[in-house]
């Protein structure tokens, strides 16, 4: 191919007319309280989309040709009209990846999911057994969420994903994290801890330390074929980029649509800042997205600013806007997180965190429980 | 094409998804494009390569490009 053309990047970071994909958070709900919880969700929301209203966003990501959505919560299951809207997806040609903790795959609802190409799923967990996992997700959902992999399994839904966490209790499981997710024939998937949502409150403890982030870049150097959904581009400034578009894709190429309808410009700035608009607004999804103020200002060629100076700017980018802004950075220096140390530093000089209250968040633990009981399932 | 690729077009080209790999894959070259559209309607990838444009001396290049293609299942070569 001729080599003038602009990189694939470059394009990609000044906006599609659609997103490439998207996240949906279909309700707050959650019956886990799991400490990191991006949204900190608990209980749902009065002002949830109604079913209509999910079907009219999902008529709109059709005609924008929107390939798939990454569907996600809270617990998305929890939704009793969950199954019906999958199906309408699935008809509209919307292909759907769901995020779960597994406590509604029934063996019906496993095969259900194994019957169709366009619906994939993926269990979270946070640890590669019972205790480190618990710690995070609360007591009982390890064994919750490995039954529902079990039962993928025997539905002969292949390729699955198992996705987790980093942090710095768990990054020293990776192997057996590979080890326990091709037990059911699955697809590990890595994800970066954020201080966002819940995650805010137990990020200083639990973000992986500056040691254990080139371990976690030298694995998955050596595991190109696990997947990080391009979490970890800010790694890349330690030498070879990884696997992906190593981009921040918020605004431009992804967003996050939340629970009752409002569109923020990605998962993990759930945050009145980075709101661009509401799926009830006039003109819909899809004039947030082509149109909206925020997502406009994020397409244009943004400034190293404290950045410009280092010499692996072009491959970190800064690194991530969500991690800056809840860490009370700013936007345009250095992640909290950079691989040269110049985000702790800057965290000693840094001005207020922003104001993040309790969200949906429950005020009491919760405990879940599988249930086995015949004829109590899904409605599939 | 794949049957279960999707195209959708951009401004730098198109993307291609394809339903059962899951895998995203990026076409930023016109010419490309083309072929990729209209590969079904040649009897053999070459006539498709000349109808879209593609200079002889090019042909190498598109080939190699058409065969990352065909191994991300964007095409199935057919015979």
């Amino acid at each position: 191919m001729p080599a003038t053309k602009p990189r694939i990047t470059d394009r990609l970071s000044l906006g599609l007319d659609a997103p490439i994909c998207l996240t949906w958070e279909l309700t707050y709900g959650c019956n886990l309280a799991c400490v990191h919880c991006l949204s900190s969700s608990g209980r749902r929301d009065p002002r949830e989309l109604t079913t209509a209203e999910l079907f009219g966003v999902v008529d709109e990501l059709a005609a924008m040709q929107v390939f798939y959505v990454n569907i996600g919560g809270g617990e998305p299951t929890l939704r009793p009209d969950f199954w019906e809207l999958l199906d309408y997806c699935v008809e509209s040609k919307v292909g759907v990846k769901f995020s779960t903790n597994g406590s509604r795959i029934t063996p019906a609802a496993a095969a259900r999911i194994a019957s169709t190409d366009y619906v994939d799923v993926q269990i979270s967990i946070d640890g590669a057994d019972a205790a480190t996992n618990d710690a995070v997700r609360g007591p009982g959902s390890f064994g919750v969420a490995t039954t529902a992999m079990q039962r993928l399994a025997d539905a002969g839904f292949a390729d699955f994903k198992v996705s987790v966490v980093v942090t710095r209790d768990n990054v020293g499981q990776l192997d057996d994290f590979l080890a326990l997710t091709q037990r059911y024939g699955a697809q590990l998937r890595l994800t970066r801890l954020r201080p966002s949502g819940r995650g805010a409150d137990v990020w200083d403890e639990l973000h992986p330390t500056a040691d254990q982030q080139r371990e976690l870049y030298a694995w998955l150097v050596d595991h190109p074929r696990v997947l990080t959904g391009d979490s970890f581009f800010h790694l890349s400034a330690l030498g070879e980029a990884l696997p992906g578009l190593n981009l921040c894709g918020a605004g431009r190429v992804v967003c996050l649509i939340d629970p009752v309808g409002d569109v923020y410009a990605c998962p993990f700035v759930l945050h009145e800042q980075f709101r661009a608009g509401s799926v009830r607004d006039e003109g819909g999804f899809t004039s947030v997205w082509r149109s909206s103020s925020l997502f406009t200002s994020l397409r244009e060629p943004g400034s190293a600013g404290a950045c410009a100076s280092c010499g692996s700017y072009d491959a970190c980018q800064g690194g991530c806007m969500a991690a800056k802004f809840f860490t009370g950075l700013p936007l345009d220096g250095p992640d909290p997180e950079c691989v040269h140390g110049h985000g702790e530093a800057a965290l000693l000089r840094a001005t207020a965190k922003p104001e993040v209250g309790p969200g949906h968040s429950r005020r009491a633990p919760v405990f879940v429980s599988l249930s086995r009981r015949a004829g109590d399932s899904v409605n599939v | 094409m794949h049957p279960q690729v999707g195209l959708r077009e951009e401004r730098f080209g198109a993307l291609a998804y394809h339903y059962g790999n899951r895998r995203l894959t990026f076409l930023n070259d016109e010419r490309l494009l083309t072929v990729v559209r209209t590969a079904a309607d040649y009897d053999d990838v070459t006539e498709a390569l000349v109808a879209a444009g593609v200079p002889a001396e090019q042909h190498a290049g598109y080939l190699v490009a058409l065969g990352r293609l065909v191994d991300a299942e964007v095409l199935v070569a057919s015979h």
